[in-house]
């Protein structure tokens, strides 16, 4: 279990700037096997709020425990998907998605072992050895997903991993994730611009507002379930409930988005 | 009819002409610059040059004392090889510079990228040795030969130092900016993945920073070739260099030639093989 007590981040002045309060008091739990989602207006500092849980920022007070041990750096529990995947060029497929192993001390023969299960679930079947800069945007988020699974973290933290990739490629890659996400079990934290992504993926959503950085709003969903208990998901997003929401959810930013103009 | 209307008979104007955008062919996409196969007018640039040079010389226009034939040039190619240079034979000129310039360019590397490495990880080291090599990195090799003679004699010792100083800052400066071209993404994952910062230095910084090393080492081992005439200026008895400058002062043109077109053509195969180095080590360099 995640948890986030009355976490800040001030962003310190610089030269002629005010300070920037890119979180103010943020509250949130995440529950194993629980799908966050966040989302909101830039600015509104969900990505200050991954940076702050995967390690790589510490807050200017609050606290970040994961299973009651505080956070004070990044580490394996909490493998990072990356927006702009992030994968080494110099490895192949496979030394990418054992990368995480490798790091840990794992023998050779093993982490192959395990990065080529993940090669099955995601589908990169015959790419093992392919270079990474060959691959389209699509795979190659892919290898990054698997990358951070393979090091089989407690929580998954992912920063608009899909925000780069084309409307259909994008459409499958979130039922990957959700498809991984039900077999795997692990909590996940993710950011995305998409009120729809959101919607779908997640178990639980916030949203954020900015200026100071905060969680306005908290939903429980239940589209991602509809979808893993066998319903399709053109259907999942065409049902009224869906439509409700959404417009409710685009209600609220775009209110924030009026208020910042 | 108004008389602005352009009279499509007549021709662009040149500049117009050089500057329009050729349609495009199948296959090719509009609008890169200079985009095409480049070797076909290499080649004949090259001859051209040749034979505007055998013309100029042959007709008499350009006494050979100071630009003989490209022939005499050959000619005195295999004169030199044949019966050497000042009692030495040619190719044990070519292997004292080369040794020279290939030894001052392995101790460089040596000390330079992991001086370079270190200097990008660590303000400390950074701060230590930046000034130093700031400061006498755009001074002209020429300018401390002196200084390396009082210290070191007139050896091979003040030679190959004299060439190593010249190759040292740009591979490690090459080295330090390599540091700073991983992402700080790469870093974050691997961090995020358990790595120790020994780890990322090793796994993550290091072949990132590959490519940077390779272009550092080339441009490096050129700085080696250019100062190679000037360590062999002073009590040298072998080398291109002392060659090249021994022969100026009796006013063997051709000689000198030689010389320069010898220095030229190893520091120019040594290229082509750091090009393929680079092309079989870091294949991925700039598409990331």
């Amino acid at each position: 279990m995640l948890e986030i007590r009355r976490a800040s981040v001030l962003y310190p002045a610089r030269d002629k700037s005010e300070p920037v309060e890119a979180l103010r008091n943020v509250e949130l739990t995440i529950e194993p096997g629980e799908f966050v989602v966040a989302l909101g207006a830039s600015g509104c500092g969900k990505s200050t709020l991954l940076n702050l849980i995967a390690g790589f920022l510490a807050p200017s007070s609050g606290q970040i425990k994961l299973d009651g041990a505080p956070v004070t750096g990044p580490g394996q529990d909490r493998a990072v998907v990356f927006q702009k995947h992030a994968l080494m060029p110099w490895m192949n497929v496979l030394d990418n998605l054992a990368f995480g192993l490798k790091l840990q001390g794992v023998a050779k023969a093993e982490r192959y072992k395990v990065a080529r299960e993940f090669l099955t679930v995601l589908g990169l079947e015959g790419f093992e050895d392919s270079p990474v800069y060959m691959l389209s945007g699509g795979m190659q988020q892919r290898v990054g997903i698997g990358r951070a699974l393979t090091a089989d973290p407690r929580i998954l933290l992912m920063d608009e991993p899909l925000g780069a990739l084309d409307a259909l490629t994008r459409e499958r890659a979130q039922e990957l994730i959700l498809k991984i996400w039900e077999a795997q079990g692990k909590s996940v934290f993710l950011i995305t611009h998409s009120v729809e992504e959101a919607l779908f993926m997640g178990s639980k959503l916030i949203v954020m507002s900015p200026r100071p950085g905060r969680i306005t709003h908290r939903f429980e969903l239940p589209f991602s379930r509809r979808f893993l208990a066998g319903e399709s998901a053109r259907d999942v997003k065409a049902s009224p409930e869906f439509i409700a929401m959404r417009e409710t959810i685009l209600g609220i930013i775009f209110a924030d988005e009026e208020k910042a103009a | 009819m108004t008389m602005d209307i352009q009279d499509e008979s007549r021709p662009a104007p040149m500049i117009k002409r050089i500057f329009r955008q050729a349609p495009t062919k199948p296959g090719q996409t509009y609008g890169v610059p200079g985009e095409g196969n480049t070797i076909k007018i290499s080649v004949v640039a090259v001859l051209v040059v040749l034979g505007l040079w055998q013309i100029v010389t042959a007709s008499g226009l350009i006494a050979p004392l100071f630009l003989p034939s490209p022939v005499a040039v050959v000619q005195k190619l295999f004169g030199l090889i044949s019966t050497g240079f000042t009692g030495v034979p040619l190719w044990e000129h070519i292997l004292v510079s080369a040794g020279r310039v290939f030894a001052a360019f392995a101790l460089a590397c040596i000390i330079g990228i992991p001086l370079g490495l270190a200097m990008g990880m660590s303000p400390v080291m950074r701060g230590l040795f930046d000034p130093f090599l700031e400061f006498y990195r755009p001074i002209p090799p020429l300018a401390y030969l002196p200084l390396m003679i009082i210290w070191f004699g007139i050896g091979e010792t003040s030679k190959v130092l004299l060439i190593f100083l010249s190759v040292l800052a740009p591979v490690a400066l090459g080295a330090r900016a390599g540091v700073r071209s991983v992402a700080i993404e790469q870093i974050h994952a691997a961090y995020s993945l358990g790595a120790s910062r020994a780890q990322v230095l090793r796994e993550v910084v290091l072949p990132s920073a590959l490519p940077e090393i390779l272009t550092a080492m080339r441009i490096g081992v050129g700085f080696g070739w250019t100062t190679l005439v000037a360590a062999e200026m002073v009590a040298a008895t072998m080398g291109l260099g002392y060659m090249v400058l021994s022969a100026s002062q009796f006013l063997q043109t051709s000689t000198v030639l030689v010389g320069i077109f010898l220095i030229g053509g190893i520091a120019w195969c040594f290229d082509l093989a750091m090009r393929w180095v680079e092309k079989k080590v870091v294949p991925w360099k700039g598409r990331m």
